[in-house]
């Protein structure tokens, strides 16, 4: 059985469904596996957390948590899954602890039956117990929203950007707790606008503009980018971009941290590249081989969309 | 019933540690309890009046003199022209404007009738017409003086002659504040009451914890209970120091029973509580449930009765003010502590509160959403 199962999801906003959120999102998730939604600001991540975590009716489609209808069974599931909204949404004005053992007496437990299971995460923020929530740094915040997302034991976590405005130690951190999480056997979905965090996942889904553009292992997703990938540097960057736009050759090129990542559209070749850039910007250029990243998985699908 | 015990004492958790609801739910009724009433004073006292006495005589002096001297009003012009009177009026130095003729008194004494003439300034509708009146009431009594002087009233008079004396019953000697503090004591618990409850619900929207209590089993029942219980303690606690004040300072001591006033504001504080659960399902942030209940409050106030009389509205404002909660328990508040009216006497208001407890906490239940 799939821990999280969604058919054929559809959901639009505004008076005249004018806004599309999600459109014809399928996807199914294994219990115990780590899914990661990878998408930018707008593509439909919340929403489709907010139809899961029974917040949000779809317009139309159907989905499943542990075998729960999403409409139907929505107490049961309300029992089963811990959520963790893109903002911090707990009480400001009460302390760590306060929080904690306020989400826990709601889900009719307490935070000694469950210690167990967030000690390591709790542990980090139990010596601020006192501290009133709203006062917490983000990287803190994020921890204790963790830990009241999993005081019940939930058999699903859902974590909707956890890792937005957070530092990088931070970000790398939360990835670890979610590691130990899943061994646990806790099934994760988790939304991240990073790519970087993508490659963390059991498998991922790309999102954008509603639609699921892949759905596979970050090493499948990579494994199916057939073109040829290089990676551009030179002392003038933005001229360099602008001249690479110009080479009919050149199927896309972007800019990539330090590099500009320059894809080649098929039959092209290194040294047509080279001898373009040796004709225009002289001498000032590195040029090598790259090996694509989900990223450039990414900027490929969404351009084929 | 575990889960509404804790849902409480997170609310009082919170309540009790943000000083500035404290602060706005003791001091603010307390100050507006001991300034309005004193402001919401219908009695029109200092009157400026405009002596325009082309007469001169000792019989307009007289006059002058019973005017003044009966406290209502003060005496800024005396002059000799109608208009530089009516210039004060204009600079608004004068409320009231008269004229004493030419030969008042010769043509009081030998004609036995005199003409005056009375300007008013009717910018302020109310102090007009009673300043008005209040002259009209002196100088005839001054007339019936006079008159009384020239001849010997026969002990049965030849003409039929009507006297009327008075007496104010439930408030005899006609003091506003008894009238008007229970009054505005309603306006503060009502505005306490929703403007809390609607504030303090959207707020858990704005910073997001309602969602967060959403995916959470607790029921839709037992989060409003848990929002509703701890207002309607802080409602009925600011009726009590409310009362207090009004027997301490004000001296009004209600001639019914406390308890009547009590299951009275049980009642109301539910349905007002209600009105606020209703607003926060509505607005999306705080600022728009201020401004809904900001603007309800206005209309909460002004049909209400308790500055203007309600007899003497438009058919159609009445029958909104039917529709007012406020209405109702004004009119009881003021039977109670006035007439002394009991439980029985006040049945139907008592009916008609239930009422708006009822409807408005069902509709806010059924548009309150767990999930959109």
């Amino acid at each position: 059985m799939s821990a999280i199962l969604a058919e054929n999801i559809f959901k639009t906003y505004g008076k005249r469904k004018e806004i599309k959120a999600l459109a014809d999102v399928s996807f199914d998730v294994q219990q115990g596996e780590l899914f990661g939604i990878i998408g930018s600001d707008g593509a439909g991540k919340t929403s489709l957390f907010r139809i899961l975590t029974t917040l949000l009716l779809a317009d139309s489609g159907k989905a499943s948590v542990e075998g729960l209808d999403v409409v139907k069974d929505y107490k049961a599931i309300r029992k089963t899954v811990g959520y963790m909204p893109g903002r911090f949404s707990l009480y400001p004005d009460l302390t760590v602890e306060e929080n904690l053992n306020f989400f826990a007496t709601v889900f009719s437990t307490t935070v000694r039956q469950n210690y167990d299971l967030i000690k390591d995460i709790y542990g980090q923020i139990e010596p601020f117990k006192k501290r009133k929530a709203g006062e917490l740094s983000g990287g803190m915040k994020q921890k204790l929203a963790l830990s009241c997302a999993l005081i019940h034991r939930p058999t699903v976590l859902f974590l909707d950007e956890p890792t937005t405005g957070v530092d990088a130690v931070s970000r790398k951190e939360f990835w670890e707790m979610l590691k130990n999480l899943k061994m646990l056997g806790i099934t994760i979905l988790v939304s991240t606008p990073y790519m970087d965090e993508a490659g963390l996942c059991d498998k991922i889904a790309l999102i954008q503009n509603g639609k699921i553009l892949s759905i596979n292992t970050p090493r499948g997703i990579v494994h199916k980018f057939q073109k040829s990938l290089f990676a551009v540097r030179s002392s003038h960057m933005l001229i360099l971009l602008n001249t690479l736009k110009e080479f009919y050759e050149v199927d896309d090129v972007y800019p990539f941290g330090q590099y500009h990542h320059v894809v080649m559209k098929k039959g092209s070749s290194e040294e047509k590249l080279h001898s373009f850039l040796t004709q225009k910007m002289k001498n000032d250029f590195e040029l090598k081989a790259a090996t694509p990243g989900i990223e450039d998985c990414f900027i490929d699908l969404m351009k084929e969309n | 019933m575990r889960t509404l015990r804790f849902l409480l004492q997170k609310e009082f958790r919170q309540i009790f540690r943000d000083p500035s609801i404290l602060r706005i739910i003791l001091v603010l009724p307390v100050i507006q309890l001991l300034i309005l009433p004193w402001a919401a004073d219908y009695e029109i006292k200092e009157i400026k009046l405009a002596v325009v006495d082309l007469d001169h005589s000792g019989y307009s002096m007289k006059m002058i003199n019973k005017i003044i001297s009966s406290e209502y009003f003060v005496l800024t012009d005396y002059s000799s022209s109608y208009l530089s009177a009516l210039d004060d009026v204009d600079k608004d130095k004068a409320d009231l404007v008269l004229q004493i003729p030419v030969n008042f008194e010769k043509d009081l004494i030998k004609e036995s009738q005199a003409k005056l003439f009375i300007a008013i300034n009717a910018i302020n509708g109310v102090k007009a017409n009673l300043g008005g009146a209040y002259l009209q009431n002196i100088i005839q009594d001054y007339n019936r003086e006079v008159r009384l002087q020239w001849k010997q009233i026969p002990r049965f008079s030849p003409e039929t002659q009507i006297e009327i004396t008075s007496s104010n019953w439930f408030n005899p000697l006609m003091n506003y504040k008894y009238f008007m503090v229970p009054g505005i004591l309603v306006l503060l618990l009502t505005m306490v009451g929703t403007n809390l409850t609607a504030v303090n619900i959207v707020r858990e929207k704005e910073i997001g914890t309602i969602e967060q209590i959403n995916v959470t089993p607790v029921r839709k029942f037992h989060f409003i209970l848990g929002k509703l219980i701890p207002f309607w303690i802080l409602g009925l606690f600011v009726l009590t120091i409310g009362l207090g004040i009004s027997r301490f300072v004000y001296g009004i001591i209600p001639a019914g029973n406390f308890g009547t006033i009590y299951v009275l504001a049980a009642v109301y504080l539910l349905a007002v509580l209600g009105l606020g659960l209703l607003l926060s399902t509505y607005s999306a942030n705080q600022q728009q449930a201020m401004l809904l209940s900001f603007f309800i409050m206005m209309i909460f106030v002004l049909m209400s009765g308790l500055y203007t009389s309600i007899d003497s509205m438009p058919g159609w404002a009445k029958m909104i003010t039917k529709f007012n909660p406020v209405t109702y328990f004004i009119e009881v508040m003021r039977m109670v502590v006035l007439k002394g009216s009991s439980l029985t006497d006040i049945r139907y208001h008592l009916l008609a509160i239930t009422g708006f407890a009822v409807v408005l906490n069902g509709w806010a239940v059924v548009s309150y959403r767990k999930r959109s």
